[in-house]
């Protein structure tokens, strides 16, 4: 102990003693109970190491009081609930125990030994990641013993690993790279020759440099529990041990890409963005995923103007810390194919392009030639809440409301805010002990959804029981069957799945968004609802019964009110005004209508347009986007935007005043508080609300239902917007990856 | 300082190994792959006879063997007979798994492909390239090393005209290495996988206290088709009893000395 801190405790104990009426004033912060009365706080005045904080995501949960023991962990005592390992103990204390083969989100391999920490009376150092903590266990992480420990594991990893970082894509954010820095040796002691081993193959996301691997099998595990593609294994033995497929075989999953981020070092790193930059070189971005309705927690990185590459963030309510490929990797989509400036169609088809001023004359001037009623705004699926807001406003002042968001059907049930989200929300789906999947495929559609499913399934043995096409879930589930008619013998109770509801503490239904866009969806609806009410799926504590969304701008369309006022708007529309719609069936459409487009995509829409406005993409503005579960969160800009593009909602605030119905909002801040008096739940950025009102009070439908089988809703997983039919990536994993289907 | 001794000492070695590789010319030669691995690739490489789409399937026979093995185990852990199941297809297989047959078992247990693979990939056992009728181990570990398996193994492949992991044209025989078969008593030793019967008459049989000149004769007895001796080969040693008989414990064994209960 120094001097300096001699002298304090000196004087803490002095001044207890002058200013006792208030002796907890000076007291410090000490977990053990006994040390928490001041007369052994001052009795042991033997020098105690300073307490740590608990590592990032360490986090400490007692289910009950009985369920804690104690540790003692480089000499500081902590409490820790039963059943934690030894390296989560250590995590808890604040000690980061260097590790490769772990990872807290798969199974224990314990077959690196880098976590190797001494414990007292324990002959030999163990391997803390797969040795429980026992009730007054001494760990030791910084003795001699667990640092040769350290050392010597860290030269046999070393031994066969390539000395490629300045060639190496992992180089900069390695852990071999950084844990050799902090624990290995400054030299090794092998002359011989290194090994070497030959790359497979895994498909266009994943390049792999086999040589570099250093078998922690955290990609066979990933692949086998989280993916459930079990491609991958651990072939061979001893020094001749190599991961691979064995059979030339590619990695058919959405979740691939994850393994590039639980990779330890530069085997397995990103195909796409191979030798494009360093990671230092990057700045990253903290927002929001749009190519599904999940809303997946990203940070785009990027290097000046260019978007370099997307990785998933934490958060453990919605992706955890995966995200699927499409997220990933259709970022390439956003430097293709994009408006750069304002463009009008000519007389001889080709289009010219102009000024703003120009362009946002002749739609204002267009607007006001036909009838309110035959004006039609339909937004994108990639739309933010902002700007359909803006589109709806503006629709509005020019006496329409022909307004919808595609994807949502032409008579969506937005009054009532639980009909239309998930309900359950993500994190929630753990709890569910029986699925019933209606006319929904998670694998294509949500693939963060579909994840916590498999989760679930794994660990609880959850029944999942599913009504649609045949498709592949990664998961043990039951094909009721393919169209309403099982739905209705469920509803009706003759059906044998009917007491595995029945018998389900937390069933949760799940219907595919897909369903509105069927005729007869109420009456599928209220079929559903009767199956809920027989099941007791919505209950005060718990509410089982969701709508699982497919694009990002569904659920705050219906937040925000956007719904049609007459199913046949398109077929008599004049003036069509697509927010980056390009999804929608224009065959209907009036040879002689006037059609605006506004996005940021040359995509299918454009071939009608008379009119292109340019606009922003989610990685270039600030917007609100709403998730499945109704939480809504914002993006962030990232790069700035192409050409002379700008953001949605300014556009449409532009041409209200050419049209000389000007929308009353300057400023970003301004279109949110015209949101918060139509939709207040939007600005409470990741907060889910509960459903208030329940769907009981709907008023029921009896509408026939059709026998028509239900579709799949998504039919080709990589490419389903515009900026993921845009990506060059995307159309080589659709051109290689779902062929085999 | 340090880095010119490294220098030296890396030096001082490739000095050995050049005295070493001159005096055993032969073995050198042999060895030319710095570390040898046992098995042969760890990946599957496409072959007209070895594939997935090749179709394999147990016989009658061995579909009652295959059940009779599964009821070994618990009806939720089938994953438990893999390696039973992928012997007996290497017994019907002539000594050799395809991947195919790999596949084969990975559905009767209920598991993927893949997880077959590791463990065939796994256990020097099984080959996955063709093998001869009669497949020759020889054992390669500390004891029978020192009481010259080297040679044996050179003769053998001379004698063969194979390389090691070979098949002779005739598809009679094929060589390989083995390690520690538990017979260091009886160093050298030879193993023979006979898979010229299928899986009713396959016999693994172990011929110990092997020379150069013996191992020829085996070879050439299989190739007649006749059964050659197991066991030691060395006719004065009876098992892995002394050459000559036994010098010790010739007499009638003493009892141990009974204990001295009054002294209790």
């Amino acid at each position: 102990m120094g001097f300096g801190l001699r002298a304090i405790q000196a004087s803490r104990s002095s001044s207890r003693v002058l200013s006792s009426p208030n002796p907890s004033y000076f007291r410090s912060i000490s977990s053990t109970p006994d040390l928490q009365n001041p007369e052994s706080a001052a009795a042991a005045s033997s020098p105690e190491p300073p307490p740590r904080n608990p590592l990032a995501g360490a986090r400490v949960h007692f289910r009950s009081p009985e369920d804690a023991i104690e540790v003692s962990v480089d000499g500081f005592p902590i409490k820790i609930p039963k059943g934690f390992t030894v390296l989560q103990a250590c995590e808890v204390a604040g000690v980061d125990i260097p590790r490769f083969c772990y990872h807290s989100r798969l199974s224990i391999a314990g077959n690196c030994r880098m976590c190797l920490v001494e414990v007292e009376k324990s002959p030999k150092p163990v391997a803390s990641c797969a040795m429980p903590a026992l009730p007054g266990m001494k760990i030791k992480t910084n003795t001699p013993i667990a640092k040769k420990a350290r050392e010597g594991v860290m030269e046999f990893l070393l031994m066969n690993h390539p000395l490629d970082c300045p060639i190496c894509d992992q180089g900069g954010e390695c852990d071999l790279q950084d844990q050799s820095m902090a624990f290995g040796s400054d030299r090794g002691r092998f002359t011989e020759m290194k090994r070497s081993v030959v790359d497979k193959n895994l498909g266009p996301l994943v390049k792999t440099v086999m040589t570099r691997c250093i078998q922690c099998t955290r990609c066979v595990r990933f692949a086998t529990e989280v993916a459930g593609v079990q491609d991958l294994g651990m072939l061979g033995r001893g020094s001749g041990e190599e991961i691979g497929t064995y059979v030339e075989k590619l990695m058919t999953s959405e979740l691939s890409g994850n393994v590039i981020d639980i990779c330890p070092v530069g085997a397995l790193t990103s195909k796409p963005f191979a030798f494009k930059a360093r990671n230092w070189e990057l700045k990253g971005t903290e927002t929001i995923d749009v190519s599904d309705a999940v809303g997946s927690n990203i940070r785009i990185d990027s290097r000046g103007p260019e978007v370099m590459r997307i990785l998933p963030r934490l958060n453990e309510d919605i992706n955890e810390e995966w995200i699927s490929d499409k997220t990933r990797f259709f970022y390439d989509g956003l430097k293709r194919q994009r408006l750069n400036d304002p463009m009008i169609r000519g007389p001889d088809g080709r289009f010219k392009a102009v000024s703003w001023r120009d362009a946002l004359a002749v739609v204002a001037e267009v607007a006001h030639q036909v009838n309110p009623e035959e004006m039609v705004g339909i937004a994108g699926q990639l739309s933010d809440a902002e700007s359909m807001m803006a589109l709806k406003d503006f629709l509005n002042k020019m006496g329409s409301n022909n307004v919808w968001c595609e994807g949502n059907g032409m008579h969506p049930q937005a009054d009532l805010r639980p009909s239309f989200i998930l309900n359950t929300n993500i994190a929630g789906l753990e709890k569910a002990d029986a699925f019933l999947l209606v006319g929904t495929q998670p694998r294509v559609e949500a693939p963060m959804v579909n994840a916590r499913i498999r989760k679930t399934v794994l660990a609880t043995h959850a029944k999942v029981a599913y009504i649609g096409p045949p498709t592949d879930h990664n998961y043990e589930h039951e094909h009721l069957g393919i169209g309403p008619q099982t739905l209705l013998e469920i509803a009706e109770g003759r059906h044998p799945f009917c007491s595995t509801l029945l018998a389900a503490k937390n069933p949760a239904i799940i219907i595919g968004a897909g369903i509105w866009e069927r005729k007869d969806k109420d009456g599928i609806f209220s079929a559903v609802e009767t199956i809920a009410k027989l099941g007791k799926v919505v209950r005060p504590d718990w509410n089982g019964l969701n709508v699982l969304l497919l694009n990002a701008a569904q659920a705050a369309a219906l937040d925000l009110g956007l719904v049609p006022e007459s199913a046949n708007s398109i077929e008599s529309a004049k003036f069509l005004y697509l927010m980056g719609a390009d999804d929608v069936n224009l065959e209907k459409l009036p040879g002689d209508a006037f059609v605006v487009y506004q996005g940021h995509h040359g995509d299918r829409s454009i071939y009608r347009a008379n009119v292109i406005f340019p606009a922003s993409a989610f990685s270039e503005k600030e917007g609100t986007y709403e998730n499945t579960e109704g939480c809504a969160q914002q993006t962030m800009p990232a790069v700035p935007t192409v050409g002379d593009a700008r953001d949605d909602w300014k556009i449409i605030r532009s041409l209200s005043e050419v049209a000389g119905v000007r929308l009353p909002y300057d400023t970003l801040g301004a279109v949110r508080a015209r949101i918060r008096a139509v939709a207040p739940n939007l600005l409470h950025t990741d907060e889910r609300e509960p459903a208030t009102v329940s769907h009981a009070i709907k008023p029921e439908f009896y509408q026939k239902i059709s026998m028509t089988v239900f579709g799949t809703a998504v039919e080709n997983f990589y490419m389903t917007d515009s900026i993921s039919r845009a990506s060059k990536i995307m159309a080589q994993c659709s051109a290689t990856l779902s062929k085999k289907k | 300082m340090f880095a010119s001794a490294g220098r030296l000492a890396g030096k001082r070695l490739f000095e050995i190994r050049q005295i070493f590789a001159q005096s055993h010319p032969q073995l050198e030669a042999r060895s030319s792959a710095f570390r040898s691995f046992s098995t042969a690739l760890n990946y599957h490489i496409d072959s007209p006879d070895n594939n997935p789409h090749v179709t394999f399937d147990f016989t009658d026979a061995n579909k009652e063997r295959a059940k009779e093995i599964l009821s070994h185990y618990p009806s939720n852990y089938k994953q438990s007979a893999v390696i039973p199941l992928l012997d007996l297809a290497q017994q019907q297989h002539g000594g050799w798994i395809p991947v195919s047959a790999m596949d084969a078992v990975a559905k009767i247990i209920e598991v993927a492909p893949i997880r077959v693979y590791e463990v065939a990939t796994f256990y020097s056992m099984f080959n996955r390239t063709k093998v001869g009728k009669y497949h020759l181990l020889v054992c390669g570990t500390t004891p029978c090393m020192i009481r010259g398996s080297r040679e044996i193994e050179a003769t053998l492949l001379k004698h063969l005209g194979v390389k090691r992991n070979e098949v002779t044209k005739d598809g009679m025989f094929s060589v390989g290495e083995m390690e520690c078969m538990g017979c260091c008593v009886n160093a050298p030793m030879i193993t023979v996988a006979d898979y010229s019967k299928g899986s009713e008459g396959y016999t693994y049989n172990y011929y110990e206290d092997v020379t150069p000149k013996r191992v020829i004769e085996i070879v050439e007895m299989l190739r007649k088709g006749e059964a050659p001796p197991v066991g030691t080969q060395n006719p004065l040693r009876k098992k892995s009893g002394p050459a000559g008989g036994n010098t010790t414990l010739l007499g009638e064994p003493k009892p141990p000395p009974c204990r001295d209960l009054d002294a209790c």
